[in-house]
């Protein structure tokens, strides 16, 4: 059981947040997680569009493996939040987290007129409830 | 449609009682006020004025629906008649503590908002808000000049409203069509579906 760590993927698919909660990961350099988040915002956008059903589809929600689990939030804006945990962590707790997270976002990021959106987010007090949530 | 408008009132409510950080009526009533004052003397122009109010309301309501969305935990509406009943009942409810009288203008219900069933499928494409009371407009009256300058004291409710929605892929026309403070009978704001944006396609694809 862990929370790995969380990526913040904005509308464009550029990562705009990043940060590793507990070892386990491999280490990365900042343009690796750029590009990692960049395909996987690709992927996403195709897997929303291979639903059999039609209408509209949120896309890949969950990517598992044998050693970790990638958890995608997609909100209505298409803002994505990945959250990467071991596989053994229960979904439904993982949504309430990753709702809360969204909260905190609106909050502390989104509520900061000196934050631009859809820039890189430099926050402490993002970082601080983030911290709060996961531990 | 008579139940979910229904659940909408009550999840406002829940909202409203909810929200941890509210500050005081008549601060908020006063800061308006000043506010507006203050782009008065800056702009010297009425119509100027409004259109700041406008843009402030915009950058306010890109950033707002986060925070709605990320609370109430809706999905997405299935037609703009939704979108409406959504924006008056929880949107104005949470926010403002207000809720705003609703009327699709494709049929007109009565002022009560709820809709006849059978006007259920018609997607339609304006609805009109009609506010009974105005936090924003507490204490206010508007002097002579301000009148024949066609000052619309509340129009940032007109940007959050565009601003919001434009972040969930719709590009509305928001305008006041009435207002109290100018003697009108009732304070009138109308929403307009322009188009759909397209869903976040991405701008380059490398």
């Amino acid at each position: 059981m862990a929370i790995f760590g969380l990526w913040v993927i904005n509308k464009a698919g550029g990562l705009v947040y990043q940060r590793t909660f507990a070892d386990g990961l491999a280490q990365l350099t900042s343009n690796e997680y750029l590009i990692l988040a960049g395909t996987l915002h690709g992927i996403h956008a195709i897997t929303s569009r291979l639903s059999p059903i039609p209408g509209q589809c949120s896309g890949a929600q969950v990517i598992e493996g044998e050693t970790f689990k990638l958890n995608v939030l997609l909100t209505l804006t298409g803002t994505k939040f990945v959250l990467l945990t071991s596989p053994a962590e229960p979904t439904a707790a993982i949504d309430t987290l990753l709702q809360k997270i969204y909260t905190a976002y609106s909050e502390k990021v989104m509520q900061n007129p000196f934050h631009t959106p859809e820039m890189p987010i430099r926050s402490e007090a993002f970082d601080m409830s983030l911290t709060a949530l996961v531990h | 449609m008579a139940t979910s408008s229904k659940q909408y009132l009550t999840r406002g409510e829940e909202l409203w009682k909810g929200r941890s950080e509210k500050v005081n009526a008549e601060l908020f009533a006063l800061t308006y006020g000043a506010l507006v004052v203050q782009l008065i003397q800056d702009y010297e122009d009425y119509s100027e004025v409004n259109k700041q109010l406008e843009k402030m309301g915009h950058n306010i309501g890109t950033r707002l629906i986060e925070d709605f969305l990320a609370k109430s935990n809706l999905g997405r509406c299935a037609d703009f008649r939704e979108v409406g009943e959504v924006v008056a009942k929880v949107g104005f409810k949470s926010f403002l503590n207000i809720t705003p009288a609703i009327a699709h203008t494709t049929i007109r219900p009565g002022s009560t908002g709820s809709a006849p069933p059978q006007a259920t499928n018609s997607a339609g494409s304006s609805f009109s808000l009609t506010f009974d009371e105005n936090p924003l407009a507490e204490f206010v009256e508007l002097p002579e000049d301000a009148l024949e300058g066609g000052l619309w004291f509340s129009n940032v409710l007109c940007g959050v409203i565009r601003g919001a929605l434009e972040m969930v892929q719709m590009q509305v026309q928001v305008e006041f069509v009435s207002d109290v403070l100018r003697g009108d009978e009732t304070t009138e704001l109308r929403v307009k579906l322009i188009k759909h944006l397209e869903e976040e396609v991405p701008v380059a694809d490398d």
